[in-house]
């Protein structure tokens, strides 16, 4: 990990763990439609079933590339051989859907029964010759974003160290081709050969999003050899003993620590590309390690905050809560203020100090230079305490879970569902007013409803 | 090992939470890993709830796989018991604390001797019970509990009521039109003369479940909730019971006429007969509705029928004999029910199906091309993909299907509503493939912005002729693309040159 001074004056607490969350296993939701030749298969209960089916909504009916291998009593209690379970399931998804990739989720089932999940894997891959990647996304051990982390972790022992041959050599090299698209071969000719160590971007982003940041870099004179995960899994990057690697989101602290121990890559701690600031921070400490000056990043910051302004005049000197679920918090945090909120609390589900230390930074630093006071960071916080916090507070927005938002919404308390921040694009600069359109939406609502006077809807006797 | 991307019914703590949330001032517990307190999200959702929903977990993580809960499934029980005083606290098992194998009586044994609320344990098996079975099972056992506690405290109110009572068993939070069902059920009861002692669990408080034993009766709307609460009371108390669905016009009669014969058998002397008769023929549509030229325009047609027991067979029920439509399967995914099924449904149709399988039925409707299906949200999506219409009429549900506007299945209102889905399913139906053959207006793509038609390009007979030959789901796309290409061109008629020379540049 590279070098980074702990932050001394954030103040970090530690509740219960009583929160509400999305398990982890939700992350099939986007990576099956990121990764277009795979399939998930999640290994568990109805309870996980019930739970992907009802999360995901409309999404379930489009034949989704995921299923469920439901746990029968048999296989629980060993009744049933798993391996011939699986290599069932896994022959019939081979049949149908013929996927370049299966991949296992785990989950609390397969962790109690301890089912060898990883064990199974080698031996069924080398039988029906389709790779099967495992990944323990569970409830518990993990919360909701962190499921990406665990696949995406799984995946990195999966990318190619050296290519041999010219046709891989294209197939890995698509961001670079979709990049140069429609150019005369000389003028591409230069792209191919960086003039610093090759850079692999880990994290799983929209298309849209993950050129627009490729862009961003190119503009600077980096070149991104691959990112993780790429469009398909025939697709993933190369990746060699001393390539520099740098995330994209918060939570993907067991990838890097795998690219970095497994893999020998140098880690770039930065802040993430999260508003035109982080952004900014982002680019600049990328440039920073290849020794390059950025160019004109200050202006272009200047342009988006001020293409912001309508925006920011809503939010300016209001406060926001957040419960904490999804990972993404301090970043949204460290942006909003800079938006000029003011933030009591960040819940947050699990903090890796060390990975986000450039964040947790720059979150100071924000605080500093906003001249609001740094806000109380709550690691695994008790939904119950926090909604009494909330009560005593009266913040002007509370991000939370689907849970709570009604419940607060009839007592008078704005909130925003904090799911979107994850399935918006809400990375680099462009995407920035995306996230206060989320913000602000709230805001916006009340102005057109105000003076109805109906904004508190719960009788005075029915409990918090 | 099961391959399975859908799945009807829902896991068991589900019907336990249901039925504790559906109380008032009941708290469950769920011994659960995090991320399994969704139900949550889906009431507070679905639901529109606007009360925090009174669930919540006692977290199962790594170190309590290590070390065993311990303390921490007593201690939640009583930080609850403290922070909100519920009058019940329902431990709810999960698949995990299924293989986990604590011993949850004991954590509920010591948790009551702190507790000021009573403490109890669900008494549900996940790999053993679905959501529904689950639901019914809990129902029994809180009534259960909470009749002995009286009996054991001498304050159980058995003595019958003055005038005809009932109490409305199996209406619960989550369930389908239920708060709807309800309130026709209290009118049709309050029509009837009789008092409604207690409607259960929906916003009851355990505190009055003594007094159960008061009413002349029980009535059972649902088939999947309520019976073993039905039972046990007949068992005890020597209550009887209605449980015939009060959904469409003839089911409807025979339960009001089944409830004029327990009272009748109690002393009561009622003679509903001239309500049924008026009710039947001028306050509900529904007899004057299959009696009309649209019904007629039905008559023969096919749909299939799939949901929950109480629903689909009802449904059944409705259609063929009421309807005279024809109904080619008739399926449930009660698999555990399945005999009551098929006895209720068999006379009625052709095929009967029972599978909790989703891709059989979508093979069974793509195989018998019905004209409308009535399903749950599942067949709705397989009827979008096949072009079939359908309604609605069983969980699993979505949040369109907890309408804000008075919708009830049951009762002489819900026989209206009823008649309006089947007419507007197949209508739709109709409408669509008399579309298809005159290769009619597409509406599907926007052409211009305005719903005037005022384009400034003429198609020619014979190429408008060819582009109605096109395929109805690209034919406004082929339109479009040939109107960009000529208007590209400055070209201000399509001629069925243009039309060709615009497919080949354009791939229209």
């Amino acid at each position: 990990m590279t070098v980074a001074q702990e932050p001394t004056g954030l103040n970090f607490d530690c509740e219960t763990g009583n929160y509400h969350t999305f398990c982890p296993i939700s992350c099939v939701a986007w990576l099956y439609q990121k990764i277009e030749d795979s399939f998930f298969l999640v290994i568990g209960t109805k309870t996980c079933g019930y739970f992907l089916q009802n999360a995901m909504g409309v999404m379930i009916f489009a034949e989704p590339r995921y299923a469920m291998a439901e746990l029968e009593e048999g296989d629980i209690s060993a009744q049933l051989n798993d391996y011939e379970e699986l290599k069932r399931l896994c022959l019939q998804i081979k049949r149908d859907r013929n996927p370049s990739v299966i991949v296992w989720i785990g989950t609390c089932t397969t962790e109690i029964i301890k089912m060898d999940l990883e064990g199974l894997a080698p031996k069924l891959e080398a039988e029906i010759g389709i790779p099967i990647v495992t990944a323990r996304a569970n409830g518990l051990d993990y919360a909701f974003t962190q499921g990406e982390d665990t696949v995406l972790a799984a995946m990195a022992h999966r990318c190619p160290s050296k290519v041999t041959s010219e046709a891989e050599k294209e197939e890995r090299n698509a961001i670079q081709k979709l990049l140069t698209f429609g150019r005369k071969a000389e003028e591409t000719a230069p792209a191919s050969a960086p003039k610093h160590p090759p850079l692999v971007l880990f994290g799983s982003l929209p298309d849209p999003v993950v050129t627009n940041l490729t862009l961003e870099l190119k503009k600077q004179g980096v070149e991104v050899s691959g990112w993780l995960p790429a469009k398909r899994y025939t697709e993933l990057p190369v990746i060699e003993e001393g390539y520099y690697v740098a995330g994209v989101n918060p939570f993907l602290s067991r990838t890097a620590t795998t690219l970095m121990r497994r893999r020998k890559c140098k880690l770039i701690g930065a802040p993430f590309p999260i508003g035109p600031d982080g952004t900014r921070a982002w680019i600049e400490k990328i440039c920073s390690v290849f020794g390059i000056e950025p160019q004109g990043l200050a202006e272009r910051e200047e342009k988006i905050w001020e293409s912001l302004e309508d925006y920011l005049q809503l939010i300016r000197g209001k406060s926001v809560f957040f419960m904490g679920d999804n990972l993404l918090e301090i970043s949204l945090a460290r942006f909003l203020i800079r938006c000029g909120m003011t933030v009591p609390e960040i819940g947050i589900p699990y903090m890796d100090k060390r990975y986000q230390a450039a964040e947790l930074a720059l979150l100071e630093k924000t605080c500093q230079e906003m001249g609001v006071t740094l806000p109380n960071i709550v690691e695994k916080p008790d939904n119950y305490n926090q909604l009494q916090r909330i009560k005593a507070l009266q913040p002007d927005l509370v991000i939370t879970g689907m849970a709570h938002a009604n419940p607060l919404e009839a007592r008078g308390i704005n909130t925003k569902w904090s799911v979107e921040f994850t399935f918006a694009q809400i990375h680099g600069f462009s995407n920035a007013r995306d996230i206060l359109e989320l913000v602000t939406r709230p805001l916006r609502r009340n102005n057109s409803l105000k003076d109805l006077g109906w904004e508190k809807l719960v009788q005075e006797e029915a409990k918090v | 090992m099961k391959l399975a991307y859908w799945m009807y019914a829902g896991p068991a703590h589900i019907g336990t939470l249901r039925i504790a949330s559906s109380f008032k001032n009941v708290h469950a517990i769920m011994h659960a890993p995090l991320g399994d307190d969704y139900f949550n999200v889906m009431r507070s959702m679905l639901e529109r709830e606007r009360d925090f929903t009174p669930v919540t977990a006692s977290v199962v993580d790594r170190n309590v796989l290590a070390r065993g809960s311990q303390e921490k499934v007593v201690d939640n029980i009583t930080r609850k018991d403290r922070e909100e005083s519920p009058d019940l606290i329902v431990l709810t098992p999960t698949c995990t604390s299924s293989i986990l194998q604590e011993d949850l009586q004991n954590f509920v044994d010591r948790a009551q001797l702190d507790a000021r609320g009573d403490v109890l344990l669900a008494d549900v098996n996940h790999y053993r019970v679905n959501e529904l079975q689950a639901g019914d099972r809990t129902l029994q056992q809180i009534v259960q509990f909470y009749l002995e506690k009286a009996r054991k405290k001498g304050d159980l109110g058995i003595e019958k009521t003055a005038k005809p009572s009932v109490n409305i068993i199996g209406i619960s939070t989550l369930g389908f039109h239920n708060q709807h069902d309800c309130t026709e059920l209290k009118r049709l009861m309050s029509d009837l003369g009789i008092e409604v002692n207690a409607v259960i669990p929906e916003g009851a408080s355990v505190h009055t479940l003594k007094n159960l034993p008061q009413a002349w009766f029980n009535l059972i709307p649902y088939r999947e909730l309520g019976l073993m609460t039905a039972q046990y009371l007949e068992q005890e108390f020597g209550m009887p019971s209605v449980d015939i669905t009060p959904m469409g016009v003839v089911e409807t009669a025979r339960c009001i006429r089944k409830i004029q014969q327990l009272l009748n058998a109690q002393g009561a002397g009622v003679d509903y007969e001239g309500y049924i008769d008026h009710q039947t023929r001028h306050v509900s549509q529904a007899a004057w509705f299959s009696r009309s030229i649209d019904c007629q325009n039905l008559t023969g047609k096919k749909a299939v029928v799939f949901g929950d027991n109480t629903h689909a067979a009802a449904m059944t029920k409705i259609l063929a004999r009421e309807m005279g439509i024809h109904v080619v399967l008739a399926g449930t995914y009660c698999k555990y029910d399945a005999d009551w099924f098929k006895a209720q449904v068999s006379e009625y149709c052709d095929e009967v199906l029972i599978s909790d399988d989703n891709g059989a039925i979508g093979d069974a409707i793509a195989r018998l091309e019905p004209a409308a299906i009535f399903g749950t949200q599942m067949e709705r999506h397989i009827g979008k993909r096949l072009n079939i219409p359908c309604g609605v009429i069983a969980a699993p549900i979505h949040i369109q299907n907890f309408p804000i506007g008075y919708r009830p299945f049951l009762g002489y209102e819900g026989t209206n509503q009823v008649a309006d889905l089947v007419y507007n399913s197949f209508t739709l139906g109709m409408e669509d493939h008399l579309l298809e053959i005159f290769g009619g207006h597409d509406t599907k793509e926007v052409i211009t912005k305005g719903m005037s038609a005022d384009s400034d390009l003429n198609w020619t007979k014979e190429a408008q002729a060819t582009l109605n030959q096109v395929p109805g789901f690209v034919r406004g796309k082929v339109k479009r693309n040939t109107e960009k290409f000529a208007r590209e061109r400055g070209l201000s008629e399509i001629s069925l040159e243009v039309f060709y020379a615009a497919k080949e540049a354009v791939g229209a």
